[in-house]
C-alpha cells in the first residue's frame, strides 16, 4: 500500500518527552499490538505501534522520532498500516496481567481498553524510570488493579517491574502480555520461563524495520528466521526460547549490536 | 535435482539476492521452505546503511524499493555464509558488489574462507551511486570485473544484469566474454512512485526498481534475447510467483528462476513454485526441465 495522508487532529503531552498524535484516519481493523510505518516525508519512516485506533505515541529517540516529536495540529504524515500481527485476544472469562515498561504501555492500551470493554479480569504492572515518564496508568485503571513500579520510587514501588512479579502468583494468568525496552523484556521473559509461564506470555519485539513488509530480512530474528515486521513483532514466549532476544539486534546494515 | 554451473541445485527455484538474506537463519529458514539454492544479500567492502526509509512500497502492479545495498561488510557477513552453509544442503551464492574490479576481488577473496558455492555479480542495482548499474551498463567494465573476478576465484560466477540498458545482450555478451559460468536476468526496473498528497517521491532515495508481477514480461523478453545470443545459462529472475511464472521464464530459455518479492505472503513459495513445476513436467511427460529451456524459441 502507498502511504494514506494522516492530518493531526490533536496531540497529547504525555510525558516530558513523550507525546499523542490523534489523526483524522481511524484504522478501524488494526488490532491492539499491530504497526504502522510512519512517514515523515523529506526524513526518514519509522514503525511505531497504534496506541489507539487512529493515534500513535512517540518518544523521541531519533531523528525522525524527534522531527514527529516537534509536529503540531494539522500537519500531516503519510501512513502504511496496520501491519504485522497483534496480541492474541482475550476473552470474557480469563485473566490477563500486563508488564509494560515505559512507552511499552502505549501497544498495550489498547488491549487494556479490549478488556474493559468484554469484562476481562486485569492486573497490570507499570513500570517507568520516574512518575513523569509514567503514561496510560489510567487506561490500566479502568480495565483492574495496577501496581506501579518507578526506577527511583517517584511513584508506586521502587524498583523494576520484575520486583513485583515476585511477589505475584503469575501462574494464575491465563495471558500475559508485556511490551518494554528489551532488557526488561528478557528479565519479565526469565522471570516466567522460570515458573514455566512462558508459553501464556507475548511480547512486542523491536527491531530495525527497512522494508516493513517481509520482504527484505533486516529484521529477522536468530536462528528460526522469523521476520519481526510480518511474523511479527508480538511473538509468544515459546518462540522466543534460546533466541537473539535479550541477547543482540542488527543495527541498519546487519551487524549485530548488543542488547 | 537441477544442474546449474556445475552447481546441484535441489529443484529449480532460488532465493533472489537482496531479499531474505541478510542472516545466516533467515536463508535456512527459506531452504526448509523449499528454495533448492539461496542468493545472499549482496555484500560489499565497507558496512553500508543503506538509504533511508521509505526503502520498498507495495504498489497496485508491484514493488518498488531503494534499500541503497545495506550491509554489513564481506568481514562481518562471513559468519552468516558459514551459518547456513552448516546446516543445509543445497547451494550458497554469495552476492557480491564493488566500485571497480579490486573491490569485487576484495569481497570474494574475504568471503571465500566460508566456501561460498558460487558468487553472483550485482552490476545491476538501479539506484546505488557508483555501484550497480552505474558499471553494468557499461559493458567494457562488466568484461573486466566478471573476468578480473573469474581469475580470483575458483567457484563459478555469476553475472546479475539491469535491464536499465538499450540492449541487454550487449552485457550479456560482455559477461560471457569475460569468463562468465552464468548470468542472471532481470534486476529491477528503474522506477518511481510519488506520493500525491504531499507531491514527495516515497522512496527515501527519490527513484529505485520495479520488481513483482509487473516485470515478468519484461524479464521474458530479455531472458529470451539472450538465450538466442549466448552460450552459457541464464538464470531467470522477475515478478515470478507461481510455477507457470518460473516455467514462462524457463521456456524463454531459462536453466533456473529465482524468486524474490513473492516471499512476501509466504516464504513456501518455493515449495509451491518448485512441486508445480515437477508435476507439469509429469503430466506432459518431459524427462526434465532440460526438455522445455528455451522451447519457446522453436515454437514459429
Amino acid at each position: 500500500m502507498r502511504p494514506i495522508d494522516t492530518r493531526i487532529i490533536r496531540t497529547i503531552q504525555e510525558t516530558p518527552s513523550t507525546r499523542t498524535f490523534f489523526f483524522d484516519v481511524s484504522f478501524d481493523d488494526a488490532q491492539p499490538g499491530q504497526f504502522v510505518m510512519v512517514w515523515a516525508r523529506g526524513v526518514d519512516e519509522v514503525p511505531m505501534t497504534l496506541s489507539y485506533i487512529n493515534a500513535i505515541t512517540v518518544q523521541k529517540v531519533g531523528d525522525c522520532t524527534s522531527h514527529i516529536v516537534a509536529l503540531s495540529e494539522g500537519d500531516s504524515l503519510g501512513i502504511r498500516g496496520p501491519l504485522g500481527n497483534g496480541f492474541t485476544m482475550p476473552e470474557k472469562d480469563e485473566r490477563i496481567l500486563f508488564v509494560a515498561g515505559g512507552v511499552g504501555s502505549a501497544p498495550l492500551a489498547p488491549l487494556a481498553d479490549r478488556a474493559t470493554s468484554i469484562g476481562a479480569s486485569v492486573v497490570s504492572v507499570l513500570g517507568a524510570r520516574n512518575s513523569d515518564e509514567l503514561i496510560f496508568e489510567e487506561r490500566f485503571s479502568q480495565a483492574g488493579e495496577v501496581y506501579v513500579t518507578t526506577d527511583d520510587g517517584s511513584s508506586g514501588r521502587c524498583g523494576f517491574v520484575t520486583d513485583q512479579l515476585l511477589d505475584m502468583d503469575v501462574a494464575m494468568f491465563d495471558h500475559i502480555y508485556v511490551c518494554g525496552p528489551e532488557i526488561m523484556m528478557y528479565k519479565v521473559f526469565e522471570n516466567l520461563r522460570d515458573k514455566q509461564v512462558h508459553g501464556r506470555a507475548e511480547f512486542s519485539l523491536h527491531r530495525y524495520f527497512k522494508c516493513g513488509i517481509g520482504v527484505c530480512g533486516a529484521c529477522c530474528m536468530d536462528p528460526t528466521g522469523l521476520r519481526v515486521c510480518k511474523d511479527g513483532p508480538v511473538f509468544n514466549g515459546l518462540q522466543l526460547e534460546s533466541s537473539e532476544f535479550g541477547k543482540y539486534k542488527r543495527s541498519a546494515c546487519g551487524q549485530k549490536i548488543s542488547i | 535435482m537441477v544442474n546449474v554451473t556445475g552447481l546441484d541445485l535441489k529443484n529449480p527455484t532460488i532465493l533472489a539476492a537482496g531479499i531474505m538474506g541478510t542472516t545466516g537463519a533467515a536463508m535456512i529458514r527459506m531452504v526448509k521452505a523449499g528454495a533448492g539454492a539461496v542468493v545472499t544479500k549482496s555484500i560489499g567492502p565497507e558496512p553500508k546503511i543503506g538509504h533511508s526509509n521509505p526503502s520498498m512500497i507495495q504498489l497496485d502492479c508491484g514493488y518498488i524499493n531503494a534499500m541503497g545495498l545495506p550491509n554489513p561488510s564481506y568481514a562481518d557477513f562471513v559468519d552468516e555464509i558459514r551459518i547456513v552453509k552448516e546446516a543445509v544442503d543445497v547451494p550458497v551464492i554469495a552476492s557480491i558488489f564493488g566500485g571497480d574490479a579490486t573491490e569485487f576481488v576484495q569481497v570474494a577473496e574475504g568471503l571465500g574462507s566460508a566456501d561460498p558455492d558460487a558468487f553472483e555479480l550485482n552490476v545491476s542495482c538501479p539506484h546505488a551511486d557508483g555501484y550497480g548499474a552505474t558499471i553494468g551498463s557499461d559493458p567494457a567494465l562488466v568484461e573486466d570485473i566478471t573476468r578480473t573476478v573469474r581469475d580470483a576465484v575458483d567457484v563459478p560466477v555469476w553475472v546479475k544484469l539491469t535491464p536499465n540498458v538499450t540492449d541487454i545482450v550487449d552485457i550479456g555478451k560482455a559477461a560471457q566474454r569475460g569468463g562468465a559460468d552464468a548470468v542472471v536476468a532481470i534486476n529491477t526496473v528503474r522506477a518511481m512512485a510519488i506520493d500525491v498528497a504531499s507531491g514527495y517521491p516515497i522512496l527515501g532515495n527519490r527513484f529505485g526498481g520495479l520488481s513483482g508481477a509487473a516485470i515478468r514480461p519484461i524479464a521474458v523478453k530479455c531472458i529470451y534475447d539472450l538465450y538466442q545470443a549466448l552460450d552459457i545459462p541464464i538464470i531467470g529472475v522477475g515478478g515470478v510467483s507461481t510455477w507457470q511464472d518460473s516455467v514462462e521464464l524457463i521456456m524463454a530459455g531459462a536453466s533456473a528462476v529465482q524468486i524474490g518479492s513473492a516471499v512476501v505472503d509466504s516464504p513456501y513459495v518455493f515449495r509451491h513454485v518448485s512441486n508445480g513445476i515437477e508435476r507439469y513436467l509429469d503430466e506432459k511427460d518431459h524427462a526434465g526441465i532440460e526438455d522445455i529451456i528455451g522451447i519457446a524459441h522453436e515454437m514459429i
